[in-house]
């Protein structure tokens, strides 16, 4: 900004070079625009927020095994609004629950698999030199940190943050305290965030592929973020349009979701009434379940590449795979009401979600399928990045496989509402998508630094991960299946039937308190081998798609020669060359 | 480092940059639309009474609004029509008389709310009332968002026309479509509140 504007228009090109050079601190760093800044900010501020929503469930573990019983030390440091002598109150039990989802969905999970991941890999993947729409994308990260902190703002209001769970039920989250409009307003630029984000992925995807890149030449992942970039595009908007609803329910007093002659501690409710309390969960849902699919795409597209590289062949049915994800996008926008049984819808609705959540099983197999038979005949180096590939399939397997008596209304009844939900979608989430994203860290880590992370620190936080995992989630199917309620800030103590299972709730905390300690090799790992890791070459995993084609860590714009691409993703072991691996830039 | 794509057509897509983008932005918005049509049907036909539209709101006062924001999207395809004609002077006319029927848009219905105001018809009245400030609300920001990269194309954006014209000549066409769209939800709600 400082040169003369005379510059600026007789020589536009050579003005734009000089001006990159020039870029201060804040705008090379924070407010920058290139992809690669823009996908490590994303990716540090989810693995942040993963972290701090993984605090707030190691002290919700504590009530849950412990029920009644204060907290040692850390229990006194929350006050007595929270924790009266240490002892946790339901209401911060309730708050600690409904941040949790919506911080681990929202503002963990999303930001890494999709805002960083997508952001820094895609361009490189598709041989782009940035982002289509490089402000709207430095906007889209600002949106989030700003929903982000509207998140951790709510702590701190009068009556604490939203109590009313990820879904924010109605009419409970209409009538509950201020916390709840500081979630709707945090969710509003959450929704913003994701919107410009996805319409960029999609408009980079089309536009700017390197040259001979044709569709079905795509690697997997950026398949599996164009799928989800659709998902964002059009499943969101109607939870903005519900968002804005219950705002309204709250601050001008409508009843959108507010029935006729609501009693609440009995007291008749003094609104107009006339409402549709379920029509909030239809349009939550309506996101929600695409959500789904947007938490475990990205995932499965890390797996996709990590498994083709360290097998050294390629994927088994690569087309198939595709064919499955574009379909799995198509069907996931009808499926929604399978989360909603309970509200006793009639049995053709039923009948037809149940048709639905059944079909849409089958594209998750097939994709599950090719991934695992890809491992067979294949070379397999064990490196950590494949540890936690090949560790996604069988815990997203359970994960999937539990889901599917869940998807019939007749078996969903009993099981719903309980801790085998719980058990389920963690399978999915937690040693399913986050293994995955665990995998991608470790895979991307040095084209993001051009050093190597620790092996030795990697294994002990995979086995570590791994085993603690199980240990947390696999007792929640027992406890489930005795017919304990989820969301019971006691755990279910007070009832008879649940003092059997009561001691598997001890068994999950510790499980999850001594997963926290083998996180800690890993947050040091990955400080320490910014400036400690192995240096390494363009390629050292010696992969074929073009993101390695870039120097390691890629300079702004990413690649020295345009890249061209020749042939398919996966070239690995091709008879007759000369090298195991075939890049997809290299002209024979 | 420039963006491929940015002001010429990529080939094999037949699009530049911008184009795309909209379009995908639009598909986002007839979504968010879309939702609040369908929970406005849904609380209407679960409601045992709903009073029709024309007993609470002003229809003329409406009607002239719709005839106002039609004339809009006229003079916005002339806008961007002079521009492919290189008539920067006729651009300037056109896109401040876009800018003008937003404006007399926005009057009118400032109007229509402080009427209801006044007569203690707030969103909390009914569930009428509560789905037209909405709908009506929500349409109201975009037709100001929309105001607002109009008017930055009518002043300091317009600088971009001497540098390169077919690139602000295809960013005014994207900001037409955003304003076109920001129409068609109008003539939607215009029938669905004010006449049903």
């Amino acid at each position: 900004m400082s040169h003369p504007t005379g510059v600026d228009h007789h020589k536009p090109h050579a003005a734009h070079e000089v001006h990159h050079e020039e870029l201060g601190f804040w705008r090379k760093y924070v407010f920058s625009t290139d992809h690669k800044v823009i996908g490590i900010q994303y990716a540090v501020t989810g693995m942040l927020f993963l972290l701090f929503g993984f605090v707030l469930m190691m002290l919700m573990r504590w009530n849950l095994a412990y029920p009644g019983v204060p907290l040692p030390i850390i229990g006194t440091l929350f006050g007595d609004a929270r924790m009266p002598g240490g002892t946790m109150l339901p209401e911060f039990y309730n708050e600690l629950g409904a941040m949790h989802g919506t911080i681990m969905v929202f503002l963990g999970v999303v930001p890494l698999a999709v805002g960083g991941f997508g952001n820094f890999v895609l361009p490189l993947q598709i041989g782009a030199p940035d982002m289509a729409f490089p402000k709207i994308n430095m906007m889209s990260y600002w949106c989030l940190f700003l929903g982000g902190i509207t998140m951790l703002g709510s702590f701190f209001v009068p009556g604490g943050a939203a109590q009313s769970g990820w879904t924010s039920y109605t009419p409970l989250s209409v009538i509950a305290g201020s916390g709840q409009t500081w979630w709707l307003v945090g969710m509003i630029f959450l929704i913003t965030s994701s919107l410009l984000g996805a319409l960029n992925f999609l408009t980079t995807t089309i536009q700017l592929r390197a040259k001979g890149l044709t569709f079905m030449r795509f690697p997997f992942f950026v398949w599996a973020q164009f799928v989800t970039s659709f998902l964002l595009l059009l499943a969101f908007p109607p939870l903005e349009a519900a968002g804005v609803m219950q705002l309204m329910d709250r601050v001008a007093g409508t009843s959108f979701f507010m029935p006729s002659g609501l009693v609440v501690s009995g007291q008749v409710l003094a609104n107009a009434g006339g409402g549709n309390t379920v029509l909030w969960q239809h349009l939550f849902w309506f996101l929600a379940h695409p959500e789904v699919y947007v938490l475990i795409l990205p995932a499965m597209g890390i797996v996709a590449e990590i498994i083709a590289n360290n097998t050294r062949k390629p994927l088994w049915g690569y087309r198939a795979m595709v064919y499955s994800i574009v379909f799995l996008g198509f069907v996931s926008f009808i499926v929604w009401a399978h989360h909603m049984f309970m509200t006793g819808m009639g049995t053709a609705m039923a009948a037809f979600f149940q048709t639905t959540t059944m079909i849409i099983s089958i594209p998750s197999i097939v994709i599950l399928t090719s991934l695992m038979l890809s491992l067979w005949g294949g070379s397999i180096r064990f490196n950590t990045p494949m540890l936690f590939a090949v560790a996604f399939l069988p815990m997203f397997g359970i994960g999937g496989l539990t889901g599917l008596p869940l998807g019939l209304n007749i078996s969903d009844i009993p099981l719903h509402d309980t801790y085998y939900v719980i058990a389920h979608f963690h399978y999915v989430v937690a040693p399913g998508t986050i293994f995955a994203l665990f995998a991608g860290i470790y895979y991307w880590y040095p084209k993001a630094t051009g050093r190597m992370m620790n092996e030795t620190l990697g294994r002990i936080h995979f086995w570590g991960s791994l085993v603690m995992m199980n240990v947390v989630f696999m007792p929640m199917f027992i406890v489930g299946l005795a017919g304990v309620s989820r969301r019971l800030f006691d755990a279910g103590s007070a009832y008879d039937f649940a003092q059997p299972v009561m001691q598997w709730n001890v068994v999950s905390s510790w499980g999850a308190w001594l997963m926290g300690i083998f996180q800690i090799p890993f947050i040091f790992n990955f400080f320490w081998s910014i400036r400690n890791g192995k240096t390494v070459s363009a390629n050292p995993w010696e992969a074929t798609t073009i993101e390695w084609a870039a120097p390691s860590p890629p300079p702004h714009g990413n690649f020295a020669v345009e890249p061209q691409a020749y042939r398919g993703p996966y070239e690995y072991s091709v008879p007759g060359a000369a090298k195991d691996f075939t890049p997809q830039h290299e002209a024979t | 480092m420039d963006i491929p794509y940015t002001v010429e057509v990529r080939r094999d897509t037949g699009l530049n940059n911008g184009k795309i983008g909209i379009w995908l932005f639009l598909a986002s918005e007839v979504m968010l639309f879309g939702a609040l049509f369908a929970s406005y049907i849904l609380i209407r036909v679960g409601s045992p009474s709903w009073p029709r539209g024309d007993t609470i709101l002003d229809v003329p006062l409406a009607t002239f609004n719709t005839i106002v924001l039609i004339s809009s999207s006229v003079t916005m395809v002339m806008a961007w029509a002079s521009l492919m004609r290189r008539q920067f002077g006729k651009f300037r006319i056109y896109m401040g008389a876009t800018i003008l029927f937003g404006l007399v848009f926005l009057i009118v219905k400032y109007f229509e709310y402080s009427h209801h105001f006044a007569i203690g018809e707030y969103p909390s009245h009914n569930n009428f009332l509560a789905v037209y400030y909405t709908l009506t609300g929500l349409h109201m920001l975009h037709v100001i968002g929309g105001m607002v990269v109009n008017a930055y194309f009518w002043g300091p954006g317009a600088k971009l026309y001497q540098t390169n014209p077919v690139w602000f000549t295809n960013r005014v066409e994207h900001s037409g479509l955003f304003w076109h769209f920001v129409d068609l939800v109008w003539i939607f709600l215009f029938p669905t509140l004010y006449l049903l």
